[in-house]
């Protein structure tokens, strides 16, 4: 009994936190990338994104007989490219309560081992952070070089653009999470929760296509949902010129949407904590930690 | 019962017709057991669809091209049963230790496959049935069937090749471990991409489609959206008899394909020992 109390007890061991994070991060690069070489491993990194990008060039090219010097062109290619974050950071936080548990079955060890578990679910999702970036470069280089998306670097609003982006990562795995804390109390569909979560918010927040072509209902949906606002920063801060084309968010300047995206990220830091701290409990106390069913 | 009474057991083709039985039952049982699966395998393909008509709908595409992504979007299911419960089956048998048994057991490991795939072809025909549904309802999406019979013929050649396709690769997938997952998971989008699951295949280079239609399901939706849609006729890649005819080739060509490659590879994989192999 003694023992089942010094374990639920939270780690206070000075820079355990730190430990936790950059071990958890150099795990999830190795399980991320050690099944191939760099070449195989690189050129998987680099497909996977660029169809999905090349999906939409095509769509929109057929409609529009080539026209990607339409601002809409601009907005689409953009948002597809940054929501690759979305799938990265967000599901890459939570996917790691599926990995450990039901894949390598390893969550149960890394519970007896002295590390802060949210912040090695935070770690893992870093991986997933550093492939994410990769694919974002490469497919944001693709539409600059081959499809004259109008990035112009000595345009780009850097600083609102590294503080919206930094926002937004840490926003994005906080939600992830609140996520994979709601992961460990589900045993036989989590698999399915981080895909279903990602797929809503990429229809809902704007990613592809201006709030305005949704239905008039739904569009309040896109209104709450976190990512329309980082989205709509990251676009303004690097192609000014396509945002204006677009007034969803017009009646907002830079400074009020920078002020509510600190706030949403502030308060999925705290819910993420708060979340896994009731999650944690009920999954110790209903036996879910060493619960795997093959997904 | 007598200890020197026998069980009557089946050999030949009855063993055959029962293996095929005994591998498609749990594929569709299970879907009546874990009925969350259903609504998350509609659900998702679904969020897919949604995504692609509002697309289309902000570049002011013709109608047309809706019913093209509700068309692409339910033959997804079909594209992912053959990737996850086809192609890499064997590897996650091998993850449980059922493949061994599989192996053991005095059955053909063709029939197995062949009960996946029927089991595999009930179960996400009526997902992919549920999705058209609900796209045809939500997106108000208008058929113009054209030749009932002649889509149904182009319908079940493609299932015939694309599940003799899934067949032939999931010997392949015998000799994997860890990376038979990114595989399977590399071979989604660029096929979405490639055999026009959201755009007419027209659209893409001549060769390119040309090439992309060793995948049936290429050929099979162009053939389906020609007959299926009005207008459909002039986005179509080829004519319609002659992308039926490359899907009958296609259909013999993967099935014999697949037996030839099932027993090399089940041989190789016996020799190199990699039957029981489990690597994560």
């Amino acid at each position: 009994m003694q023992a089942t109390q010094d374990i639920r007890k939270p780690v206070k061991e000075r820079g355990v936190s730190g430990r936790t994070f950059r071990a958890a991060a150099w795990l999830g690069w190795q399980i991320e990338s050690n099944w191939a070489d760099p070449l195989i491993f690189f050129i998987y990194s680099v497909i996977k994104p660029l169809s999905g990008a090349a999906i939409l060039v095509v769509m929109y090219s057929v409609i529009t007989n080539g026209n990607f010097d339409d601002p809409m062109f601009a907005y689409i290619y953009l948002g597809n490219a940054f929501y690759i974050y979305v799938a990265a950071v967000l599901t890459g936080v939570s996917w790691t309560v599926i990995d450990d548990r039901e894949i390598y079955r390893m969550l149960k060890y890394i519970y007896i081992a002295p590390v802060h578990v949210p912040v090695y679910l935070l770690g893992r999702g870093f991986a997933k952070f550093a492939f994410g970036s990769l694919a974002v470069f490469i497919t944001i280089a693709a539409g600059v070089y081959f499809l004259d998306v109008p990035l112009d670097l000595s345009l780009v609003n850097w600083p609102l653009f590294a503080v919206s982006l930094t926002l937004g990562i840490v926003m994005l795995a906080m939600m992830g999470l609140v996520l994979g804390s709601v992961m460990l109390l589900i045993v036989n569909n989590a698999n399915f929760m981080g895909e279903a979560v990602a797929g809503a918010l990429y229809l809902f927040s704007g990613a592809v296509f201006p709030l305005s072509i949704l239905p008039a209902w739904l569009q309040p949906v896109g209104y709450i949902i976190p990512i329309s606002y980082w989205l709509e920063l990251l676009r303004r801060s690097v192609v000014g010129q396509v945002a204006e084309s677009f007034p969803t968010f017009s009646q907002f300047s830079d400074m009020q949407l920078l002020g509510i995206l600190a706030g949403l990220t502030a308060l999925f830091t705290v819910l993420g904590f708060v979340v896994f701290r009731y999650c944690d409990h009920q999954a110790r106390e209903k036996g879910y930690l060493d619960r795997y069913s093959n997904f | 019962m007598a200890l020197t009474d026998r069980v009557p057991k089946n050999s030949g083709w009855r063993l055959f017709l029962q293996t095929v039985v005994g591998r498609a039952y749990p594929r569709i049982i299970g879907l009546l057991r874990e009925l969350s699966w259903f609504f998350f395998e509609v659900f998702l393909p679904v969020l897919s669809v949604a995504a692609y008509v509002f697309i289309y709908r902000a570049i002011g595409a013709p109608d047309v091209y809706i019913g093209f992504v509700v068309m692409g979007g339910a033959m997804t299911a079909f594209w992912l049963n053959i990737l996850w419960s086809m192609s890499s089956q064997m590897y996650w048998e091998k993850q449980t230790g059922n493949l061994a048994l599989y192996i053991m057991a005095p059955n053909s490991l063709m029939a197995i496959l062949l009960g996946m795939a029927f089991g595999g072809l009930f179960s996400t025909g009526l997902r992919a049935l549920v999705i058209t549904l609900v796209g045809t309802l939500l997106f108000d999406v208008s058929f113009e069937v054209s030749n009932y019979l002649l889509l149904f013929a182009v319908f079940m050649l493609t299932m015939v090749a694309l599940y003799g396709l899934g067949m032939m690769t999931a010997s392949l997938f015998l000799l994997l471990n860890r990376e038979a997952w990114h595989y399977a998971n590399l071979a989604q989008e660029p096929v979405y991409l490639a055999s026009g699951f959201y755009f007419p295949i027209k659209s893409l280079d001549f060769w390119i489609a040309a090439g992309a239609s060793f995948i049936p399901l290429t050929l099979g939706m162009d053939a389906m959206r020609q007959l299926s849609f009005s207008g459909g006729t002039e986005l179509g890649f080829l004519p319609v008899q002659t992308e039926l005819a490359i899907l009958a080739g296609l259909c013999v060509v993967f099935l014999i394909g697949a037996r030839w490659l099932l027993g090399y590879m089940e041989r190789l994989a016996v020799r190199e020992g990699r039957l029981t192999e489990s690597r994560r």
